[in-house]
């Protein structure tokens, strides 16, 4: 007898909670940005945005919740579905040439696996208590404007960032497509501002991602 | 006038299933610019057996490029370098004189190595068999109006019934996956009243199917349109997720995959 299939069990239902799971991902990155843009409204409404944040422990934890298992089912669906698509080719080509397809289509896990270490890098840095990567004083009372400008004073440190949000960019470059593909969305008749959509928006995300640890150092933020 | 090539081949030798292949270097002279590359092979198979040695295996049938049959990567593309074409029909016009062509059969783990360029594509044929029947009335021909179907759907039915089921776009997709062909072979019938009854358990079972004969999974490289001979459109892999979804959440039954 063979086993029954679950919705989960087949390459296109893993497919669908990869998207699904990128999509609440893409959703976050979104709002981070934005939330984090206030830096540059000044001290004063950045450092009300943090404490809010930190006054809401229900849709701090509800949202931390949600992210970390939405990476964990993307992970876990990213590593299933390319090992089942490495044991489909056993034996490559000689000279077989992708014709068409982009280098972000070709590199989504190597891109992904960046994000993934940078995304503990970053909270290294910036949240978990008394880690502090990257060498500053890290102030808990409050002050995460301070935090901000401390954190990005030191090149290596905006350098890293600025590599992992070109990571980033190339992950969402091709996932935000991919996963109007995925949800069957695609339309002949719409397809056109589908796809400028899709990538424009992952564009300002690495654009706005960008600018913030740039900014200290290019005297934006001080 | 018609011009004549001389060309350098390696093409993979392989004795069966289990034998360790090779590439082997042929030496084709006097090829006419008008001969197909089938044909050209033919005319190399000539020269092997007057020397007493195994022509080149290779699947053909129709050579006019409606069968599915004929299929190997030519120089690193599915069926040659020609947009829209099968090998058996690409003319060597394609080619300069003196051009070194390597030929290698369709690779997944799905399509065995048979002989040669032969590849067992047994995979697809199941995947259409877990599609199962259609429940429509047969007999003598109904009345053509009495089942009405809307030009535009009739036309994109049309589009998706045009796969010959050669499996380019598995060898091209850098994943091996065959989401192309079960898209269109699924579109063909689920975009028709006579495919209406049977929509949702024939896209559920023709996805286990393709997932069970060990094909990869899609990640939107869009190879696969671009070596498809009969310009299939990933707009039907999106159509296919979204039946393969609809059909899922309405459905009322286990699915289990049927033994290779
Ligand atoms: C902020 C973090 C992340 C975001 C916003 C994100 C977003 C996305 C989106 C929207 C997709 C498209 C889903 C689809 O094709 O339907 C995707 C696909 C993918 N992601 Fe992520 N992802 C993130 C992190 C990761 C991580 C940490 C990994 C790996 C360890 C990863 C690996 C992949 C892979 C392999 C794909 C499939 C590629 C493809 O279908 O072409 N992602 N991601
Ligand atoms: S979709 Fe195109 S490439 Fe794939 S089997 Fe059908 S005709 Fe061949
Ligand atoms: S031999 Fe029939 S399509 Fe090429």
């Amino acid at each position: 007898m063979i086993k029954a299939l679950s919705f989960s069990d087949t390459t296109i239902g893993k497919k669908v909670l990869m998207a699904v799971s990128g999509l609440v991902l893409f959703g976050f990155v979104i709002g981070h940005m934005l939330g984090n843009l206030q830096v540059f409204l000044g001290p004063k409404v950045y450092n009300d945005y943090g404490v809010a944040l930190r006054d809401a422990p229900l849709l701090l934890w509800g949202v931390r919740i949600l992210l970390l298992v939405s990476f964990l089912v993307h992970i876990a669906m990213a590593m299933q579905l390319s090992a089942l698509s490495r044991a489909a080719r056993p034996v490559g080509y000689k000279m077989r040439k992708d014709a068409i397809t982009t280098f972000a289509a070709r590199t989504m896990l190597y891109s992904g696996v960046l994000v993934l270490l940078f995304v503990l890098y970053h909270l290294a840095h910036f949240t978990f208590p008394g880690v502090a990567m990257g060498a500053y004083e890290h102030s808990h009372t409050g002050d995460v404007y301070s935090n901000f400008v401390n954190g990005f004073s030191i090149p290596w440190v905006v350098a890293l960032y600025v590599a992992a949000q070109v990571a980033l960019g190339l992950h969402i470059y091709h996932g935000a497509w991919s996963l109007l593909q995925t949800f069957g969305l695609n339309n002949p008749l719409r397809n056109a501002t589908l796809h400028g959509g899709a990538r424009t928006l992952a564009l300002v995300v690495v654009v706005g991602n960008i600018l913030l640890p740039l900014s200290v150092l290019l005297g934006l933020v001080q | 006038m018609e011009k004549s090539l001389n060309l350098v081949l390696h093409v993979w030798r392989q004795k069966n299933r289990d034998a360790k292949g090779q590439f082997v270097r042929y030496e084709a002279k006097n090829i006419s610019e008008h001969a197909s590359l089938l044909e050209m092979l033919d005319q190399v198979n000539e020269g092997l057996l007057e020397k007493g040695e195994e022509p080149i295996a290779f699947d053909h049938d129709c050579r006019e490029g409606i069968c599915g049959a004929c299929g190997m990567i030519v120089n690193g593309h599915a069926h040659g370098p020609r947009k829209a074409t099968t090998v058996c029909q690409l003319h060597m016009r394609e080619f300069q004189d003196g051009e070194e062509i390597w030929i290698e059969p369709w690779r997944a783990a799905a399509f065995p190595v048979v002989r040669d360029l032969v590849v067992d594509r047994g995979s697809l044929d199941r995947i259409v068999q877990a599609g199962g029947f259609i429940s429509t009335r047969t007999g003598s021909a109904p009345e053509a109006n009495s089942l009405p179907v809307a030009k535009e759907k009739s036309d994109r039915a049309f589009d998706a019934a045009a796969c010959i089921g050669c499996g380019a776009c598995v060898a091209a997709c850098p994943n091996a996956a065959a989401m192309l062909f079960t898209a269109a072979k699924v579109a063909h019938l689920n975009l028709l009243p006579q495919g209406e009854p049977e929509r949702d358990t024939r896209v559920r079972n023709m996805v286990a199917q393709m997932d069970a004969e060990g094909f990869g999974h899609c990640t939107n490289h869009y190879e696969c349109m671009e070596a498809c001979p009969k310009h299939i459109s990933v707009e039907f892999i999106a159509q296919l997720n979204r039946e393969f979804m609809s059909a899922t959440a309405r459905a009322r039954q286990e699915l289990r995959p049927r033994r290779k």
